[in-house]
């Protein structure tokens, strides 16, 4: 897959800080397998049902998917257990983009390695600036996020090596990329790419 | 030029002389492990990118450990076991423990050390995020997701970000009344939640040699709540005895240089410390216990990965002996060798056991990783409405051990005990008197 020139637009969900990975999806619903397909629908329909209850559902009863397509959160977004059902959760309820002010390093290595969504960083802290619902365009090249609601503009810290993976599709498809490991049976040989990777592994 | 612990380890199990923080390199695996919750993710990671029919990279190196959902009647928990049980069969994959045979041992970051698979100067990847435990033994372990896990199985390598290093060195001669848990739940309270993201924490000094090995984990399996990468203490002659103990296996331990750059260095006296709780809902909420007396508790639960250890126990039934509990006392050994041993130790002529018993705690449960995450529905321990807890595990988010009402209050193993006996929160040298 091919990410370049991505320009995100979607309704906001807005966070603050150290969402962990019990609110993302809550322990009980562990037991659900990423690669087995109705079961990733499933742990889509649970994203972020660990939050306070005080707190607007993130996905509406009986849908799979929320209506919010980029979560903007505060610092160290997706703390505390290596689950990868949480990004996984996230990218299955139609999550396309992050931007935190600063992650959790499991969760950001689990979103590059999964390919699943932009795990973006604002340059400062930005979600105070946004309301449930907003709308809001990313320019992942440019560098920049947008409140299309009220018209404030914020940049993001720039992706760095780390976008070569996840243009790659995840860690597979970028080892495949660079000749680490062998082509799948089934795709077709792509060109190794030139660069090297300095940075993707965090 | 001279390298941290952390970074000879990684050198050496990249086949480079040097590394220095910020550098990306392939690094071979000494062990993968996997468990209950990520390891059917793990498989079907590895089966979808390699084939259905690819085989594991070296079905020695792998170790599949069920421990988290063991014992409830959930059909989803037993089918992720049964795709487990498969699988080791189909890889030829030895190192499968069994919940339904006696090879079951319990929660794997006490069960790994104590089977030997954890040895000084390794690599070791998991899918838990307390795979920093390892670390207490002089390895550099680090926990990861599935789809990561699945590329090391199918070729035993992982792309590794070489962490700078926070040092943190606890001189003092430790007080009977302060454990590892008090240490890592100041050192979080200082740094916070975050304060090491990306980093290696590593521990030393007086009072982290004078401890044995599991209340090390304790302090190692807690990096994590600071967003450490991995928390590593250097092998010491407690390190070698313990695991020449536990495995014939050759190994070769890693020191760090003298004159090794750090990114920054902390020190404590750990003479001054105090009993602590981290309150709800992080676990850098840092407090003295005996400034919360005023919290009413509801029930305290011993048991986990952090709190659930042989040591942990024999520290409650050391201020339980002769009291009485005055709220529910949940107990769950991390391990079936811990159950052992709370049979085969005594206090005073009486076995933990009875201590516990005569001391009016819950019926001692079967061992697994419990309500520290919650689990299924029909966990032992799982909170269900407003409790307030004081546990021994590691983690006080909301809704961690179940209900999203229920605050968790963190402590060690002397504190929770000491809690259950008044009902609410207290400083354990109330109960010692020595």
């Amino acid at each position: 897959m091919n990410k370049k020139n991505t320009v995100i637009t979607g309704k906001v969900y807005v966070l603050t800080d150290n969402v962990d990975t019990d609110q993302i999806i809550p322990a009980k619903h562990l037991t659900l397998v990423q690669t087995k397909p109705d079961e990733y629908r499933k742990l889509g329909s649970l994203a972020l049902s660990g939050l306070p209850e005080s707190l607007p559902k993130f996905v509406k009863p009986g849908k799979d998917k929320s209506e919010f397509s980029i979560i903007i959160a505060g610092r160290n977004f997706g703390c505390g257990s290596s689950r990868e059902h949480a990004p996984v959760a996230l990218g299955a309820a139609g999550v396309k983009a992050v931007v935190a002010e600063s992650y959790a390093r499991i969760f950001f290595r689990n979103v590059v390695a999964t390919g699943d969504f932009y795990p973006l960083e604002a340059r400062k802290r930005i979600c105070q600036k946004f309301k449930n619902g907003d709308s809001v365009e990313i320019d992942v090249d440019a560098g920049r996020v947008v409140n299309t609601t009220t018209g404030a503009s914020f940049e993001l810290k720039p992706i760095g090596a780390v976008a070569d993976v996840i243009d790659a599709g995840g860690i597979f498809g970028y080892a495949r990329e660079t000749g680490m490991i062998r082509q799948k049976a089934t795709t077709k040989a792509r060109k190794p790419a030139k660069k090297k990777c300095c940075c993707c592994c965090e | 030029m001279s390298m941290t612990i952390t970074e000879k380890i990684l050198a050496r199990a990249a086949g480079k002389n040097k590394v220095v923080p910020g550098d990306n390199i392939w690094v071979n695996a000494d062990l993968l492990f996997t468990h209950d919750i990520c390891g059917p993710g793990t498989i079907g990671v590895f089966q979808s990118e390699f084939g259905k029919k690819a085989k594991v990279w070296n079905p020695d190196k792998i170790v599949l450990i069920p421990d988290h959902y063991i014992f409830t009647a959930d059909k989803m928990s037993h089918r992720n076991v049964d795709i487990l049980r498969d699988f080791a069969r189909a890889q030829k994959i030895r190192f499968y423990y069994d919940p339904r045979t006696k090879a079951y041992r319990g929660v794997c970051h006490v069960a790994l050390p104590e089977l030997g698979h954890i040895r000084p100067g390794e690599v070791v990847f998991g899918t838990d995020s307390h795979t920093c435990t390892h670390g207490a033994l002089g390895a550099f372990a680090t926990g990861i997701g599935n789809t990561d896990a699945g590329f090391i199985m199918g070729t035993g390598k992982l792309l590794v970000k070489v962490p700078e290093t926070l040092r943190f060195v606890l001189d003092g001669k430790k007080p009977d009344y302060i454990t590892g848990k008090d240490m890592i739940l100041r050192i979080i309270g200082d740094i916070g939640v975050d304060g090491a993201n990306y980093c290696a924490m590593e521990f030393r000094g007086e009072a982290i040699a004078a401890l044995g090995v599991e209340e090390r984990m304790t302090i190692c399996n807690m990096a994590i709540e600071a967003g450490g990468k991995n928390g590593i203490i250097e092998p010491d002659k407690k390190t070698i005895e313990y695991v020449l103990a536990r495995t014939k296996k050759e190994f070769e331990p890693v020191r760090g240089d003298k004159g090794a750059k750090v990114a920054k260095e902390w020190h404590y006296d750990v003479s001054k410390f105090e009993p602590c709780v981290a309150e709800p809902s992080l676990p850098s909420n840092y407090a003295p216990a005996k400034k919360r007396s005023k919290v009413k508790v509801d029930r305290v639960y011993i048991g986990s990965c952090t709190g659930g250890k042989l040591a942990d126990f024999v520290m409650a039934a050391g201020i339980l002996k002769g009291q009485k509990v005055k709220i529910d006392t949940f107990l769950v050994p991390a391990t079936t060798e811990v159950a052992e041993g709370l049979i085969g130790t005594s206090l005073d002529g009486k076995s933990l056991v009875e201590i516990f018993a005569e001391a009016g705690c819950l019926p001692i449960a079967p061992p697994s990783c419990g309500a520290c995450l919650g689990g299924p529905d029909d966990t032992f321990g799982r909170t269900k409405g407003k409790e307030v807890v004081v546990s021994t595990t590691n983690r006080n988010f909301i809704g961690r051990m179940g209900s999203k009402n229920a605050p968790i209050y963190l402590a060690s193993p002397l504190t929770a005990a000491a809690t259950a006996i008044t009902g609410h929160i207290t400083d354990p040298r109330e109960f010692m008197h020595e």
